[in-house]
């Protein structure tokens, strides 16, 4: 059984008079623990793809079962509880809260769960220990370097060990040395267990990939190993 | 999400934004401290002159000579002609009734007292020996008016007039020329200061019959008359108006009042201007409530993109709506807490300023202020908390 199944999923923008096929017939099938990239230029539906996997988004058509259950059919609020639970999101231009601290921005899913404030700070703790942020932990998003950010917001979205992380161009805003350092820490937690899927337009972050999955107009033309 | 996180989170949003929060808080604090202040200065008000009214004496009824046609407290009461006098006899024949514990006739008019070269215009007041206990006064010094000697030349003087006329030397057993009568000070009234505009530290008090023989009247001002008890006031007033009636050949050529009646009028007209003045402040509640909602909806605006993600991470629409209703509560109740506190110091300056008014603000006006403070922050912040939570969470992770 695969984590991730998609089948028959159409997703359809309106803009004016004139429909945009963002997805169109796809099926997709991802298995517990692998390493995707999500490729295409821009436009050509990876973004529209992720955020559908990361129930943010609804397909018109077609069904999408998350270990084994279909989620489209579930109400918002049962989505938010998958999305919690399930899945961790790592942006491009990292969704950091400005006002809160690291350490808070990294409790923020624990929060959202209702879990106790003791719990949560043993979980922060050690999660800050592991991305080596332990001596930034009272520093706000401003006063940390953009690779720092990144790690926060990898944190936070490994904190509830969730079955998939999706990152959507995690090193879009870093330096070639600091986005290395990120995909190496992502490729590390892909390799603990975790499955990532990652949209990149970088050829070379592609490459590293375990599978590339390539979109173009909506539809997937290439997908291989 | 728990309760206290979401008040934890709402707490550090409002902080995170300080110069819009202290704005915020300003505006709603003014709109309470507004309603504090103007219901301190009309409760005030009213309590001032139930409190003047009351220093009269208690359990009054008041006789005035002219009948009112309307009944009760007139203004026209004041300037009435009568056809037929009040006279010392009539308020004599009052103490006959059961209701009736003392009477005191009274007869007012203007005049000169000289002193050792010292001149100075006087109110004088002419009754009769049971004046002092009806009107609750005191004696610094002396005696009072002896009792059933209606002709006797003798006066009891005003703790100003003892002061300006004979200083620090006693005002005891030393002649006082007023008018063209010569009169023998045996009495100094205590400090009372201020009793419904007529300074009663300003009087001299003469025997009626020497005042009435001083200004050439035969009737009387006024005769206040005291009941037995608070249950027979209105008994008193009736005994008080057939007796009158008979010695007035079955004429009705009186008005008789209670002073209840006047102090319900007066705590009348002055609590329902509380209300009004209350009113008027409450609209700038409102203000400050359109405020809050417009802060608030600008709030969802400037952090949309932090709602898309905290949907992103997993938070339900309820845990959104509340953190964005519990910023607006808290806003509003900072808001409210400001403004009593500046309400209290508002209406303490109004009391340290003006000494004699008890500008204290009713508790039903802090109550209310308080409260709509609270439900207008809370109801004008549900339109924005709920614009929050239906956002898309696409949509809102795009603004950034």
């Amino acid at each position: 059984m695969s984590l991730i199944e998609l089948s028959g999923i159409e997703r359809i923008f309106k803009l004016g008079d004139s429909e945009v096929h963002a997805l169109a017939q796809l099926d997709l099938a991802i298995g517990a623990g692998e390493y995707v990239a999500v490729m295409g230029q821009s436009g050509s539906g990876k973004s529209t793809l992720l955020n559908l996997l990361g129930l943010l988004d609804r397909p018109d058509a077609g069904t999408y079962r998350f270990e084994g259950r279909d989620v489209t059919t579930l109400s918002a609020d049962e989505q938010a509880r998958v999305r919690r639970e399930r899945i961790g999101f790592v942006f491009q231009s990292f969704h950091l809260v400005p006002r809160l601290t690291a350490a808070e921005n990294v409790a923020l899913p624990l929060m959202l769960a209702g879990i106790e404030p003791a719990e949560r700070g043993r979980r922060v703790d050690k999660a800050l220990q592991d991305f080596g942020l332990a001596n930034r932990a009272d520093h706000r998003p401003d006063q940390l370097s953009g690779g720092q950010r990144q790690r926060v917001a990898i944190a936070r979205a490994t904190i509830m060990e969730p079955a998939v992380l999706l990152a959507d161009e995690p090193t879009g805003n870093l330096d070639r040395a600091t986005g290395e350092e990120v995909i190496r820490l992502l490729e590390g937690l892909n390799a603990g267990g975790v499955t990532l899927i990652m949209v990149t337009h970088d050829a070379a972050l592609g490459a590293r990939a375990g599978r590339r999955v390539v979109m173009q107009d909506g539809r997937k033309v290439e997908d291989g190993r | 999400m728990k309760p206290a996180d979401t008040l934890r989170f709402a707490m550090r949003a409002a902080t995170g934004y300080p110069l819009r929060t202290f704005l915020m808080v300003l505006a709603m604090s003014i709109g309470v401290a507004a309603v504090v202040v103007l219901t301190a200065l009309g409760d005030g008000a009213r309590r001032y002159v139930v409190n003047e009214f009351s220093s009269l004496g208690s359990n009054l009824v008041i006789v005035l000579p002219g009948r009112s046609e309307t009944g009760g407290f007139n203004p026209a009461n004041a300037v009435t002609s009568t056809p037929r006098d009040l006279t010392v006899e009539d308020g004599q024949a009052l103490t006959r009734a059961s209701a009736v514990l003392r009477i005191a006739p009274i007869t007012i008019g203007t005049s000169e007292a000289v002193f050792n070269g010292k001149l100075r215009d006087v109110t004088i007041v002419g009754t009769t020996a049971d004046y002092l206990k009806l009107r609750r006064m005191d004696l610094a010094q002396g005696r009072f008016l002896p009792a059933g000697e209606p002709n006797a030349a003798v006066a009891v003087i005003g703790a100003t007039i003892q002061r300006e006329l004979f200083g620090a030397g006693s005002a005891i057993g030393k002649v006082l020329r007023i008018g063209d009568r010569r009169v023998r000070v045996i009495g100094v009234l205590g400090s009372t200061g201020q009793g419904l505009g007529m300074n009663a530290d300003e009087v001299v008090i003469l025997p009626v019959a020497v005042a009435q023989a001083m200004f050439d009247t035969n009737t009387l001002f006024r005769v206040l008359v005291e009941a037995k008890g608070r249950a027979l006031i209105e008994q008193a007033k009736g005994q008080v108006a057939d007796i009158l009636k008979v010695r007035h050949d079955g004429e009705e050529d009186v008005t008789v009042i209670t002073q209840d009646a006047v102090l319900a009028t007066f705590d009348r007209i002055l609590g329902t201007l509380t209300y009004g003045v209350a009113g008027i402040a409450a609209i700038s509640l409102a203000v400050a409530g359109i405020l809050v909602m417009n802060v608030m909806l600008v709030a969802v605006t400037q952090r949309t993109g932090e709602i898309g993600l905290l949907k992103a991470l997993g938070a339900e629409g309820a845990a959104i709506r509340n953190a964005f209703l519990a910023e607006a509560a808290l806003l509003s109740a900072a808001g409210a807490v400001a403004g009593y506190l500046l309400g209290q110091a508002g209406a303490f300056a109004l009391r340290t300023a003006v000494r004699v008014l008890p500008a204290y603000p009713p508790d039903w006006a802090v109550a209310a202020a308080l409260g709509t403070a609270l439900v207008t922050g809370l109801l004008f912040g549900v339109m924005p908390a709920n614009r929050a939570a239906r956002l898309d969470p696409v949509q809102a992770l795009m603004k950034h």
